[in-house]
């Protein structure tokens, strides 16, 4: 009995002092969970890691996170994946392609602002430097929505609903598109000496990223002023889309001092990448070396085994010899590749047949591309050429001495041939055989951007090569721009031949060379594949032109090379055969034919209303301040 | 006790359709473009019209294109509406509003009704053949200038389109292009268009003239006719 006793007391004592808390501590238990702004900004490991999530948050036209087909579109390529088909059937885009309103966004970077700012024990060097960085992804992604969008509402510090019932005070007008730009050169210029000057430091903002946004805003800016009076329909009246001509002067000023002070070296020692001296290999290593490349200024990272990395090149590989039964979904169309010109700088159609109009005979597969701009060859894996020390196998038959062809219809099918006993392969593992996903449809591989590290295309590893955002050679095409617009071609010539002797075109152009068409044209070749096509072409007010919706014939897609205004609605392909006749001389030897997929039943038009894009109606509801975009 | 279940299920399905479904529209608004009794042929699918109907809070549009033959159709609730063509749609003026947005028209829904749009086209093409010979379509038709005030347009081009099936536009075209400039036209009362046949098993084709106006991006067309070959 009395053990009982003691041991109840006991028991209840224990009980009676842990229950003896007050009641308002219990409500004082702090979350295991949430952060609170102090302790989110305590130290700036932990500000760093929110400031990560920002910088995954930006938003890029193309990425090699974000698919394939972010990549495809626009007549450069083919999509051999039967899913994507309808990039090629479809006659138009919608007026929504590639809106965008991600005001969710932009609320977090101004709430970063507003916390950072705030913080009681980050020094101020480190809350200059990560202010400075979320100004900087702010002002990039206004950027983005501009080229989408037009003028949108300019919010640049996080809003309140005060729950009166009376929304309106914070429907806000979009603002005019000048005024975005603006807003986006005047951050730039606020924030440049708040960034590190650094070469190396690629993923983070950086002085040279600020500049670099800076010049290629500002050209936009300027483009859309001089070029957008070509398309007066392609305005509102209150200047939410459209730029007066009489700015584009400024603009293009801006952008060339922006440019030349990254030339100059004050933002750090960036330059062309040369490491390699064969110069595809070394155009295509722009885009492959992470270590040791002065080039790239502003990218999207990745880091094998973090979970962070992506499966472009499980994508995009030669599918023969891949290391997933898949790859191949990028095919370049000869509507780019004949666009690469020759050593001598002219522009010719890829030489598949004499003038009289025979076939001509090549003894190896890379011989009708010899003598041209290495950029080709660096952009595009072209048949004959290896990836990863294997060769590819693009082939589509044998063409017998009456014409007739011999080919298969499943990769590195067996046929025999006529005079031969046992069968043989008549086509590609690669293709290009119509209709097959993963061949090269169009007779070509992509190359930029496809990692040949071993494991890069297994689904297990994927590849942790960056998406560059900005580069070099871009801020030297951006003041070549700039000063041709400006009337300085001799200094124009200068910046466009540095870019192009790297790629093998040693005979500089002449101040009277440099021409709108050739503006154009070195921007399309040398940042093919990189997201800019699109922007590029709206600004200049040509996409209309470019993809007026009108079929193309072949005479259409071999005439008008190097033209600013040359049709490209449909993407054409090249197609090798052999020569099967051992009675010829050419027995043995390449020949080639332009091809049409047979997907290809669409035509790319581009309306007016996609020059802008649709601002959806809810938006508009929500907002009735919202003006519609016009021609829609 | 199964009993009770198999009524319990009918009982539920029973009210369920009480209570989750509307009555479908029933009231249909059909009719065509017109000027002045003409039809207006414009591109399938690319000149859209939009309706309003205000009081039931968030304001958003229905809406679809016009048919190639300028027709369109809607099925809607009874109620008042208000129709507009947005800006820079179609080969025709619509009217607009001093600060440039375009006016609207106001259609009352009570039961079906067909209403015709009349607008003014900047151009129609009027008096058109077409015949067959030496393996082209030949096209033989007028131009007739409809506004000739300040905010005229002129004629950027004409073209002739031919396709196996009845759509027929620039998009849909089996030949090889066929245009004439604006400043080539020299009688726009008697232009003639040629376009080469391309080989295939169908013994007929459709043809169709299309006319570009300087600024404005919808093209005005002739009717579409099918051409024995």
């Amino acid at each position: 009995m009395k053990k009982i006793v003691s041991i109840l007391s006991i028991a209840t004592l224990l009980i009676a002092t842990e229950g003896c808390k007050k009641d308002s501590e219990f409500l004082d238990v702090q979350p295991t969970s949430i952060l609170n702004n102090d302790q989110a900004f305590a130290d700036a490991t932990q500000t760093l890691s929110i400031l990560a999530d920002l910088y995954n948050r930006q938003l890029d036209f193309s990425g090699l996170d974000n698919g394939w087909v972010s990549f495809a579109d626009f007549s450069e390529s083919f999509p051999s994946e039967n899913g994507q088909s309808g990039i090629v059937q479809r006659n138009e885009w919608g007026f929504g392609a590639w809106s965008n309103w991600d005001y969710g966004y932009i609320r977090d970077l101004n709430l970063f602002l507003e916390r950072c700012a705030a913080a009681k024990t980050l020094s101020q060097t480190e809350k200059t430097r990560f202010l400075a960085e979320v100004r900087f992804l702010r002002a990039n992604f206004y950027f983005e929505l501009v080229k989408r969008m037009g003028g949108v509402p300019l919010i640049l510090k996080p809003l309140l609903y005060d729950y009166s019932g009376d929304p309106t005070y914070l429907q806000y007008p979009r603002a005019k598109e000048h005024e975005i730009y603006d807003f986006v050169i005047s951050e730039a210029d606020a924030i440049k000496n708040d960034l590190p000057v650094s070469v190396t430091e690629k993923s983070r903002a950086t002085k040279g990223a600020a500049l670099a946004m800076q010049a290629r805003a500002a050209l936009y800016a300027g483009s859309i002023a001089k070029y957008g009076a070509n398309t007066p329909q392609v305005s509102l009246p209150g200047g939410e889309v459209g730029i007066p001509a009489s700015m584009a002067n400024d603009y293009y000023t801006k952008a060339l001092t922006a440019a030349k002070e990254i030339i100059d070296g004050s933002a750090g020692n960036y330059a062309l990448y040369k490491a390699k001296p064969d110069l595809a290999e070394n155009f295509a290593s722009i885009f492959l070396d992470k270590n040791n490349n002065p080039e790239s200024i502003f990218v999207e990272d990745f880091k094998l085994r973090s979970g962070r990395v992506h499966n472009f090149t499980v994508s995009t590989q030669p599918r023969y010899g891949a290391e997933e039964e898949e790859g191949g979904r990028i095919n370049p169309s000869l509507n780019l590749v004949q666009a690469f010109e020759k050593l001598d700088n002219t522009f010719a159609p890829i030489p598949i047949s004499d003038g009289s109009g025979d076939p001509i005979f090549y003894n190896n597969l890379l011989d009708v591309f010899a003598g041209r701009d290495a950029r080709l060859a660096g952009t595009v894996i072209l048949p004959g050429s290896t990836f990863r020390g294997r060769p590819v196998d693009i082939w589509a038959g044998y063409e017998l001495g009456d014409g007739t062809i011999i080919t298969g219809d499943d990769r590195g099918a067996q046929k025999t041939l006529p005079g031969q006993s046992s069968p043989t392969q008549v086509v590609g593992f690669d293709g290009p055989i119509m209709s097959k996903e993963f061949t090269a449809q169009s007779g070509f591989y992509l190359r930029k951007y496809v990692d040949p590290t071993p494991g890069a295309g297994s689904r297990g590893t994927n590849s942790e090569v960056p998406f560059i955002r900005y580069r070099y050679a871009e801020v030297l095409l951006n003041a070549a721009e700039a000063a041709f617009e400006l009337g300085q071609t001799t200094d124009a010539a200068g910046y466009l031949n540095e870019v192009r002797e790297r790629a093998g075109l040693t005979i500089p152009l002449t101040a009277a060379d440099v021409t709108f068409d050739r503006i154009v044209h070195e921007r399309r070749v040398e940042l093919a594949f990189e997201g800019h096509i699109l922007y590029d072409r709206k600004r200049w007010r040509l996409a209309h032109i470019t993809w007026d919706g009108a079929k193309m014939t072949e005479s259409d897609l071999l005439s008008n090379l190097g033209k600013a205004n040359k049709r490209s609605t449909q993407p054409y392909g090249l197609w090798p055969y052999r020569l099967h006749d051992p009675s010829s001389p050419n027995h043995g030897k390449w020949t080639f034919k332009i091809v049409l997929p047979s997907l290809v039943t669409g035509a790319n038009r581009f309306r007016m209303g996609n020059y802008y894009s649709f601002i959806d109606e809810n938006i508009r509801a929500n907002n009735p301040k919202i003006v519609r975009q016009p021609n829609q | 006790m199964k009993k009770y279940l198999w009524l319990l299920l009918i009982i539920i399905a029973g009210s369920a359709c009480k209570k989750d479904n509307f009555d479908a529209p029933g009231s249909k608004l059909s009719g065509r473009l017109v000027y002045q009794g003409t039809p207006i042929e414009v591109e399938y699918n690319q000149v859209p019209f939009e309706l309003y109907q205000y009081g039931f809070g968030k304001i958003g549009p229905v809406g679809s294109t016009f048919a190639p033959e300028g027709t369109y159709s809607m099925v809607l609730f009874n109620g008042e509406y208000k129709f507009i063509i947005p800006n820079g749609q179609g080969p025709f003026k619509w009217k607009q509003l001093p600060n440039g947005a375009p006016d609207s028209m106001t259609i009352v829904m009570n039961g079906s009704q067909e209403l015709d749009i009349e607008v003014t086209p900047y151009y129609l093409i009027r008096d058109h053949q077409f015949n067959v010979s030496g393996g082209k379509v030949n096209a033989s038709f007028k131009i007739e200038k409809i506004i000739n005030d300040a905010s005229a347009r002129n004629i950027e081009s004409v073209s002739l389109y031919i396709n196996k099936t009845r759509f027929v536009s620039g998009a849909d075209n089996i030949a090889d292009p066929v245009n004439l400039g604006g400043g080539a036209i020299a009688d726009p009362n008697n232009v003639t268009l040629s376009i080469n046949i391309p080989a295939s098993a169908q013994d007929y084709v459709y043809a169709r003239i299309g006319l570009k106006i300087e600024g404005v991006e919808d093209r005005i067309f002739s009717p579409v006719m099918k051409v024995q070959l």
